[in-house]
């Protein structure tokens, strides 16, 4: 299967480390493999800039196999492109048709500061986590793995909301620019095990806490974060972490 | 006190001060319509139906203050959501586009709110804060829903009121922590059903006094 080619134009969000106000800046785009991802796309856009003498563009990106979290743009106003269930690193070019334009913004949100062009600054989730994002025990001799009995429908629960890898496409794409997705599945995986229980009460209110010092906006149920979680997480965790939060707020 | 206080002005308490004030204005809005329709039966019966709810005056009232409580703490908690979210995302997306899961009733829920808010205050003075002994409330329909202009300022209204009940309805059980992918399905369908009854229910009001009267 030979591979097509396409021409494209796009308009990225540059902004320096020194001045805020940005702009958007209209670069070509051509001869891009359909079989290229989309970070691969910026890595020959920004060969060619250097070779300008342009500055190229900075983005966030790690593993780039749709696991790490890291990578991220809204992409034609889509978080992480329109593709459903896809980060930004498995978004292929073959899903963009030649002469179309793509306008490339970072994730927008008071509570995530841009660092530069494309990198915003996700240290806000890290906070929410650092606020009750874990279990304390004991340290000591591990125990035997299945000592304690979890139904098989709690751990593929926890599990579907263990997925989150945190790459903060829900805030972004979210109309209020609210954390409730990322805080919803961070509490409903550790409090649907036993090793979350003792601490669930204390985690719900203090994460939720953390969310709102942060800066992120309140939750409306616009339902658009789960549209676009890469991970596919449900709004179901938003409303489970609503409970968890009611028994801990009011009992 | 302290405790509930700050546990309530969290997002999630805000959701819930949203959710629950909303619930009360469902069952209210769903007895008014069920009120409405002895209209349908002609003066005799509307008034005698007003009359039976008057038997009930001091309950009347303290339903009015309960009603009125809701109001300040819907209205104020909605006017606060709105500026914190618009401060939560300072710049705006140059291109802006959906995934799927808004809906129009989501959309423009602040917007419906804010028309609701004026709506209700001007069918208060048009139907309540009048002076019973010159004039019954059937008359006060008949008189207002002769003017063709506030015939349509109520069936717009209403029209509204329908689009904000389309989201707030499935809203307030995903924000109580009530979404189970058992029941969810069953609750938006309700919703939907909900709104558009009300729409239809309340609008025809004054078209049949138009036709009919």
């Amino acid at each position: 299967m030979s591979s097509k080619t396409i021409n494209l134009t796009l308009k990225v969000w540059r902004q320096n480390r020194k001045n805020p106000a940005g702009d958007l800046e209209t670069y070509q785009a051509n001869d891009i493999s359909t079989d290229m991802s989309f970070l691969e796309m910026i890595d020959v856009v920004n060969e060619q800039l250097t070779e300008q003498g342009i500055e190229p563009i900075a983005f966030d990106h790690d593993c780039r196999e749709g696991i790490c979290g890291m990578c991220g743009a809204v992409v034609n106003g889509r978080a992480h492109g329109h593709m459903p269930e896809t980060t930004l690193c498995q978004l292929h070019m073959r899903h963009f048709k030649d002469g179309n334009t793509i306008v490339i913004e970072p994730w927008r949100a008071t509570a995530f500061p841009v660092v530069k062009d494309l990198v915003v600054d996700r240290g806000a989730l890290d906070k929410i986590i650092q606020a009750g994002g874990y279990i304390s025990v004991n340290a000591g001799g591990a125990q035997d793995g299945n000592t304690i009995p979890v139904p098989k429908e709690n751990a593929e629960k926890a599990f579907n909301a263990a997925a989150c890898i945190g790459c903060g496409a829900c805030v972004a794409a979210c109309p209020n620019a609210s954390a409730m997705l990322f805080t919803g599945a961070k509490i409903s995986h550790l409090a649907l095990l036993p090793q979350g229980k003792p601490g669930a009460k204390r985690r719900a209110l203090s994460m939720v806490r953390a969310m709102d010092e942060l800066g992120f906006g309140n939750c409306s149920n616009e339902a658009e974060c789960e549209a676009e979680c890469p991970k596919g997480i449900s709004i179901t965790e938003i409303a489970r972490m609503n409970r968890e939060f009611i028994k801990a707020a009011f009992s | 006190m302290n405790w509930f206080i700050e546990n309530i002005s969290t997002a999630i308490g805000k959701k819930l001060l949203m959710a629950v004030t909303g619930l009360g204005f469902v069952g209210f809005i769903f007895v008014h319509l069920v009120g409405n329709l002895n209209f349908y039966f002609g003066k005799e019966v509307f008034l005698k139906y007003v009359e039976t709810l008057h038997k009930l005056d001091p309950l009347i009232f303290v339903a009015e203050l309960v009603l009125l409580g809701l109001a300040v703490i819907h209205v104020s908690t909605g006017t606060l959501l709105f500026f914190q979210n618009l401060r939560a995302r300072k710049t705006r997306y140059a291109v802006n586009k959906s995934a799927g899961g808004r809906t129009i009733g989501s959309r423009t829920m602040p917007y419906t709110g804010f028309f609701i808010l004026l709506f209700v205050i001007l069918h208060l003075f048009q139907f309540h804060f009048i002076d019973r002994s010159q004039m019954t409330p059937y008359d006060a329909a008949v008189n207002t829903f002769g003017n063709i202009g506030f015939a349509l300022v109520y069936i717009v209204a209403v029209i509204l009121v329908a689009l904000h009940i389309r989201h707030g309805f499935w809203s307030l059980f995903q924000s109580l922590g009530l979404n189970h992918e058992k029941y969810m399905p069953l609750i938006q369908t309700v919703g939907i059903i909900f709104a558009v009854a009300i729409a239809v229910g309340f609008a025809f009001v004054p078209i049949y006094i138009r036709a009919v009267i």
